[in-house]
């Protein structure tokens, strides 16, 4: 098996929610109302080996953007441990920025782009600081990396706006391939695209995972494309990772009802209309998640001990790891 | 089966630009029977928005309904003045859009812009109105209707939100109901709620709804019929056994081939080469043949329809076997 790029170990992020000097001021003389935290991040822990691609699946609110941001390492854990390579992320944040070689790659484009900058100088930037290419050799540089994302050398001295959707997603992806990452972080990195468009970013990153042999986290809410894309998927749910098998397995035979139910929901291609009634029940807001395990409200498997009990992952199959107190076996 | 309500023929609506005409809808015809859901299904820049616009009497400058005629019930709505048309909207036609912020007012109660809508239209009394947003509020699905009726929009979900939207929709009663991409903003649990809501009240009241999407596999649950379109034309209509049981034009099969659904796991999908011919220059050929490996000299001139069956409707020289 392939060394481990990447490994979280019990990583969780709060927020303080609605916070501003006179809340806390006003926090400081009433006393009567501590500051509402959001976990949007609860205690999670996974693994990336060298060439791997783990997918992240889960509706509004999972936290699974915020989990990506703390992988990317733009975004500081609250608690729990973050190892590139074995080593923290507080020695690389601290002193050796450049030497994690982790990029992201962001849903909107147009707002991870610098409206302002061209092509040219969005790719090349960063490069040119990290040291890879000196300034006077940029631009063969940046038309290299752009023909790899299929983009026409030209491009470089356009701007963000000139593009469409579709070219702009090849922009970021070049853009965060200009600093030679070894691994990949893309959140909904496809979501606003045409199903067309989106075919050809699909193939774009599986081309650049089999030339370069890039690790990749891929964060969708999307269950068609992770299943596509992942060798190994983890889903989400209010901040928890709820189950995490490889791919074929997880699709196959899902454990967790949570699991089950967002298969369920999957539209599909097919010719037989939907009949039956859907789960019912909303996602909970995160701000206040139900106790014990967060999905018991809306499982219909659930018994008294769920709303007590938080159940924790444990291994049901040889990698599939699951958080059901009632599921004991396929 | 019932003989169709409504009946769109010919439609072409351009947007006369600085930089030229955009002609975003060319010569659509349809037409919708009562309980009937009818898919529209394109990618961006295809036109399946502006279609619904169109019915919607809702063109602006620099837009303009060039040509082709809307009917309901032998009501021609491109006739309309502007004031005609605000009274028959919401009464006759609604429409649902895919943000639902968009369409509630932030600073007003649920149950104030229920009974705006109500009023702009009928003279009846509060407890009145008041009774209808409770049938129409639990015909979508929403828990206790009598809370959500004092709660701000803010204060609800996105899904409890759409469900306003469409709740709002019904209440007065409409022939037909226009979804323009009303759950892609949603989470899959919840969109399969609201399908669900959705497909009993067309069953039950017996309405006309054009459900416009760019997700196949949405449309392929729903949908009675599926109209394709491209670049602003139609490419291919159909059941939705035809279309996506037996997909006849090479656009068709090309789009349901790029969903990932379709495809094996970890390898290339079938991608659709190139981009979307810009609607400033088209020729007066199939907008598709630059990105059809089928695509022969002919295809450079009009493409006529070729009725396939009584229901399957193609626009292409080169169509695969059935």
């Amino acid at each position: 098996m392939n060394e481990m790029i990447f490994e979280a170990k019990d990583l969780s992020r709060s927020f303080a929610v609605g916070s501003s000097a006179l809340r806390d001021l006003a926090n400081h003389f009433l006393r009567d109302r501590p500051p509402t935290v959001l976990r949007a991040v609860d205690n999670v822990s996974l693994t990336l080996r060298e060439g791997e691609t783990l997918g992240v699946v889960g509706e509004s609110g999972c936290g699974k953007s915020t989990l990506a941001r703390m992988i990317a390492g733009i975004l500081p854990a609250s608690s729990g441990e973050r190892h590139f390579r074995g080593e923290s992320y507080a020695s690389f944040l601290a002193r050796k920025r450049d030497a994690l070689k982790v990029q992201m790659v962001f849903q909107d484009p147009l707002s991870s782009l610098n409206p302002r900058l061209r092509v040219g100088e969005i790719v090349g930037e960063a490069a040119v600081l990290h040291g890879l290419v000196p300034r006077s050799k940029v631009k063969d540089y940046v038309v290299d990396i752009l023909s790899r994302v299929g983009l026409p050398a030209d491009s470089i001295g356009r701007y963000p706006h000139q593009f469409s959707g579709g070219q702009r997603q090849r922009i970021g992806i070049a853009r965060a391939l200009a600093v030679k990452p070894d691994m990949l972080i893309c959140d909904e990195a496809v979501a606003a695209l045409d199903v067309s468009v989106q075919a050809q970013i699909i193939n774009l990153l599986m081309d650049i995972k089999r030339d370069s042999g890039l690790s990749m986290i891929f964060i969708s809410h999307d269950l068609g494309v992770i299943r596509h894309l992942c060798d190994r998927v983890a889903v989400m749910y209010l901040g928890r990772v709820v189950e995490l098998a490889a791919t074929a397995e997880l699709f196959s035979s899902p454990t967790h009802p949570y699991t089950r139910m967002l298969l369920d929901g999957m539209p599909k291609i097919s010719l037989q209309r939907r009949k039956f009634m859907p789960i019912q029940g909303e996602i909970p807001s995160p701000l206040n998640p139900p106790s014990g395990c967060h999905f018991h409200p809306r499982c219909p498997i659930a018994t008294e001990r769920c709303s007590r009990i938080r159940p924790e992952l444990r291994e049901i199959a040889p990698g599939h790891v699951h958080a059901c107190l009632n599921v004991e076996e396929q | 089966m019932t003989e169709p309500f409504f009946q769109v023929d010919g439609l072409n609506t351009w947007f006369f630009t600085r930089q030229g005409v955009v002609k975003s809808v060319r010569d659509i015809s349809f037409d919708l029977r009562r309980g009937e859901v009818l898919g529209i299904v394109g990618e961006s820049g295809s036109g399946k928005s502006v279609t619904g616009m169109s019915i919607m009497g809702q063109i602006d400058d620099p837009g303009r309904i060039v040509s082709g005629s809307i009917a309901l019930d032998g009501e021609e709505l491109t006739a309309f003045t502007f004031e005609e048309m605000r009274r028959y909207r919401g009464r006759k036609i609604a429409m649902v859009f895919q943000n639902p912020l968009m369409t509630l007012n932030p600073l007003m109660r649920v149950r104030d812009q229920m009974y705006e809508a109500i009023s702009e239209h009928e003279d009846i009394s509060r407890k009145e109105m008041h009774d209808r947003c409770i049938e129409v509020l639990k015909a979508v699905g929403i828990p206790s209707p009598e809370e959500r009726l004092d709660a701000y929009p803010h204060e609800m979900s996105g899904g409890m939100r759409q469900r306003v939207v469409i709740a709002t929709a019904l209440l007065l009663g409409p022939d037909m109901i226009i979804a323009d991409e009303p759950t892609t903003a949603l989470d899959v649990t919840i969109q399969a709620q609201i399908i669900y809501h959705i497909r009993r009240q067309i069953d039950e009241r017996g309405l006309g709804m054009i459900w416009i999407s760019h997700d196949l596999s949405t449309l392929s649950e729903l949908a009675d019929r599926i109209l394709v379109m491209y670049a602003g034309a139609m490419m291919e209509i159909g059941t939705t056994e035809d279309i996506i049981g037996s997909p006849r034009h090479p656009y068709t099969r090309k789009l349901l081939d790029s969903v990932p659904s379709r495809n094996t796991p970890g390898e290339r999908l079938r991608q659709i080469p190139g981009n979307m011919p810009s609607l400033l220059s088209l020729a007066k050929g199939c907008p598709f043949a630059s990105r059809c490996e089928r695509a022969t000299e002919v295809c450079s001139e009009p493409v006529p329809a070729t009725e396939l069956s009584a229901t399957h409707r193609i626009w292409c020289y080169h169509p695969f076997e059935g």
